[in-house]
């Protein structure tokens, strides 16, 4: 879901480059509290990574594919303000290397799969782990259910922006239900390869997932009290 | 095994898993165009996008600029990218971590 330049109007892509820069400039400071010595050098894996995962398109149609956005799994594994930054990163990457997305649609693309993917992620996220039992178990599924939502809500939110400063006359209903439909089946397809990445990594290294902290600690405690039995 | 090397053997493997994914597997991505894209063609608004002022960049669409074999080229360009994204993320994850953390033992 990568806009090229044009689609949307000046003023537009002024509007969400400011929402960007200020974005991004939060998530530097959010950053600090999640980033340590030991989960430093995960956040550039991951952001590696979600560059990876984003060149793999799935057909999700006929004449129609997807691929994984990243905001969710990023979000679960390394934190939701590293995780805006990770995806920034790839975006950056993107737009001034591989000529994907556009430079003036920068501001979009960082607005709507860095802030947006990532934020609806983590929250979906979090919501989820407080009424799933507090098990490592329950890691992997919150995280895919949270992919899952997060690529139609970034659908939603570009047809926002269409309808803010598109530059075609397009009925915004047929683009709204076309957004949709599309990024509905796009989102299984992402909540599938986050589930299994995130379910990878709880399985292996548990303590380097960020969003497994709380259900860790449960476990860290188990372990001590039949210790002392 | 330490904690060190423990942690070295999984960053290594993730690294690889991730060089594989963007060298090799993206060969076989589907080349339909995505859902934004199809939408766009679909509802008539494709026509406004604009080529990228980096359109003739030398790594642009994912190929490797003057490399023939496209799957040699899609493999390359997926690696720098990769690489270039490996280096600006961790480098600026390495500027922002605090140092010195309660559990610093363990890395």
């Amino acid at each position: 879901m990568h806009v090229p330049d044009g689609f949307l109007d000046a003023p537009t892509s002024l509007a969400t480059g400011a929402v960007a820069v200020a974005g991004v400039g939060i998530a530097l400071r959010g950053a600090r509290r999640e980033l340590d010595d030991r989960t430093a050098p995960m956040a550039g894996l991951v952001a590696t990574f979600v560059f990876a995962g984003q060149m793999i398109n799935f057909p999700v149609g006929p004449g129609t594919s997807g691929h994984l956005l990243g905001g969710a799994l990023a979000a679960v594994l390394v934190g939701p303000w590293t995780a805006v930054l990770c995806l920034s990163v790839v975006l950056l990457v993107q737009a001034l290397f591989m000529a994907d997305g556009g430079i003036t649609a920068l501001g979009t693309n960082i607005t709507l799969l860095a802030l947006v993917g990532v934020g609806v992620g983590w929250v979906v996220f979090v919501g989820l782990r407080a009424l799933l039992p507090k098990r490592m178990t329950s890691i992997a599924p919150a995280a895919a259910i949270a992919a899952l939502v997060s690529v139609p809500v970034a659908a939603v939110a570009f047809t926002g922006l269409f309808a803010l400063g598109g530059q075609a006359p397009v009925a915004l209903d047929t683009v709204l239900t076309a957004m949709l439909a599309w990024h509905s089946a796009i989102g299984i397809g992402e909540a599938v390869i986050t589930g299994l990445v995130v379910g990878s990594v709880v399985a292996v290294r548990p303590d380097l997932v960020y969003g497994a902290r709380p259900a860790l600690d449960v476990r860290t405690l188990e372990i001590r009290t039949g210790g002392v039995a | 095994m330490s904690d060190r090397s423990r942690n070295r053997g999984f960053l290594l493997a993730f690294l690889v898993v991730s060089l594989l994914v963007a060298g090799v597997a993206s060969y076989y991505a589907s080349s339909h165009p995505d859902g934004l894209e199809y939408v766009a063609e679909q509802t008539g608004f494709l026509d406004t996008a604009e080529d990228s002022a980096t359109a003739e960049g030398a790594l642009a669409d994912y190929q490797v600029e003057g490399v023939g074999d496209s799957r040699l080229s899609g493999g390359l360009a997926g690696v720098i990218g990769a690489v270039l994204v490996l280096l600006l993320a961790g480098g600026l994850a390495r500027l922002l971590r605090r140092r010195g953390a309660p559990d610093e033992q363990r890395v």
